[in-house]
């Protein structure tokens, strides 16, 4: 029986064990990926002030600090159950099971396929994928591709694609659907656009400081859209088809209104040897849901997510979540939430002297500061959102105290 | 046709090198190199299709890479199947395609 088990080696699971460790913990962590690290593999984006963030150097810092400090890591195991047991939890794996006082969910976030005809030929693949190609095992995804969806994250690994020595053709919008919803049309994705106007400051000024809203900055976006360093984003053009027969031979594109209706006689076809399909992120919160934990629907958090405080403690004894599966967030925020819950577990068992719980405090005050001061924001009111679900949690839990 | 490898890049750097290793994928030797995946050696390869849809028989390769969505999956020396994306090459590793054999149904 170990004090903690960590389920996911990425910022959360990592600066969580750090905490735990450095208090005296017995801590492993498991990640089903071949390396850990998490999805800041792949990461690699420009500060403001033109220093480069490179997320696998950042992942090696704190693998080697975690390393130090006693920290068991086992990669290329998946857990595929989870049961409470009157000593804490039982986690059955591919490399069998496991027993620990407390378990710590940072599974992470999933990416949101948008299925359109065609993309089941080889040579489509998520945003994501692509990236992690490219900055993970250095292969190209391929030589020319056309991206679909636009978003925070299309526009950033489109950008990392083109270092990679990739050409990127083109990001327009998805085909509408039921699925696609909002992300099909051009005002709704003008708003989330103009939100990146700090990663790109001159080409966006130039498109949405011309307009007052949303609305206006659809209605008069040009048609072949403007470049961000160098890459066609096309708001007003839409992929209906992926053609191919054993693999991606092209894009069938064509052009639409503000509203996102297409135009008749638009259609032309744009040849690519692969396609990233970007539809956003949502919490990877499988194992919390297999636990037993509440659940809440925060679309301002990426979807549903396993109830839980700021101190990162869910509704089940033992059980906590840190990073991308409490909502969609940077890696930053997710590596900030992991040390409180790694401070919190060790509160848990007993191991906090009264100088270590005044860390706590600091630790969830550097959580808001991080998110406040993030220079990537998935999605708007997440303060907010994360404020009415602390409520919520104490509610219920003074409700249980009462009865 | 041009590398798929990325060797350059302006801010990771250059690859290291690693040791090349030989890996089979349908009776056919390719080179990988330690570090790689499955699924990253056969597309520096030039390698898409990994398997065919069991009942359409429509050719599917990566989609996630990272383990989530189960689109790649291959058989490994003959037995277990796994997720091509998150299987580790070794030398002399010998991968098949999941393909039902002619004639057979589910």
């Amino acid at each position: 029986m170990i004090d903690l088990l960590i389920v996911g080696a990425g910022p959360a699971g990592l600066r969580a064990a750090i905490a735990a460790a450095e208090n005296g913990l017995h801590v492993s962590i498991i990640d089903e990926f071949v390396k850990p690290g998490g999805r800041l593999l792949g990461q690699l984006h420009e500060e403001p002030d033109g220093s480069w963030v490179n997320g696998v150097e950042e992942a090696e810092r704190m693998y080697h600090r975690a390393i130090q400090l006693g920290v068991e890591i086992s990669t290329g195991v998946s857990v595929y159950d989870l049961a409470e047991t009157p000593a804490g939890w039982s986690i059955y794996t591919t490399d069998g099971v496991r027993e620990s006082r407390c378990l710590l969910l940072a599974t992470g976030a999933s990416e949101t396929p948008i299925p359109i005809p065609g993309w089941t030929l080889p040579g489509v693949m998520s945003i994501g994928a692509a990236q992690v190609m490219g900055n993970v095992h250095r292969v190209k995804p391929g030589h020319k591709g056309v991206v679909i969806g636009v978003n925070v994250l299309s526009v950033a690994i489109a950008r990392e694609m083109q270092l990679c020595g990739v050409t990127v053709d083109r990001i327009v919008l998805p085909a509408h659907n039921l699925i696609s919803a909002d992300a099909s049309n051009p005002e709704k994705m003008m708003e989330s656009l103009l939100r990146l106007s700090h990663l790109a400051p001159s080409s966006l000024m130039k498109i949405g400081g011309k307009f007052v809203s949303p609305k206006l900055a659809a209605r008069f976006y040009p048609r072949n859209g403007f470049k961000i360093w160098g890459i066609p984003i096309q708001l007003r053009k839409t992929a209906l088809e992926i053609i191919g027969e054993e693999q991606v031979r092209g894009v069938r594109i064509a052009a639409i209104s503000a509203t996102g209706s297409v135009i008749p006689g638009t259609e032309e076809i744009v040849d690519a040897d692969f396609v990233c399909i970007a539809g956003g992120l949502t919490p990877m919160a499988e194992l919390a849901a297999v636990a037993g934990c509440r659940f809440h629907y925060v679309p301002q958090l990426g979807g549903h997510v396993p109830l839980h405080n700021e101190r990162m403690q869910t509704t089940l004894k033992g059980l906590y979540v840190a990073g991308n599966i409490t909502g969609v967030e940077s890696a930053k925020v997710a590596g900030a939430q992991g040390r409180v819950a790694g401070l919190s577990i060790a509160d848990e068992l007993g191991v906090l002297s009264a100088a270590g719980k005044e860390k706590i405090k600091e630790a969830v005050d550097q959580t808001v500061h991080t998110r406040k001061h993030a220079l990537i924001q998935f999605n708007q009111g997440i303060e907010e959102a994360r404020h009415a679900l602390y409520t919520e949690f104490q509610q219920l839990t003074d409700k249980k105290i009462s009865v | 046709m041009k590398s798929m490898r990325v060797q350059e890049h302006p801010i990771l750097g250059n690859s290291e090198k690693k040791e090349a290793v030989t890996i089979y994928f349908d009776g056919k030797p390719y080179t990988a190199y330690t570090g790689d995946t499955v699924a990253s050696a056969l597309l520096a390869s030039g390698v898409r299709t990994l398997r065919k849809h069991e009942e359409t028989a429509s050719p599917r390769g990566i989609y996630c890479n990272i383990g989530h969505c189960f689109e790649c999956r291959v058989q490994l020396n003959g037995s277990e199947t796994v997720r091509a994306c998150l299987t580790t090459v070794a030398d002399g590793m010998y991968v098949t395609s999941l393909t039902l054999p002619k004639g057979a149904s589910i």
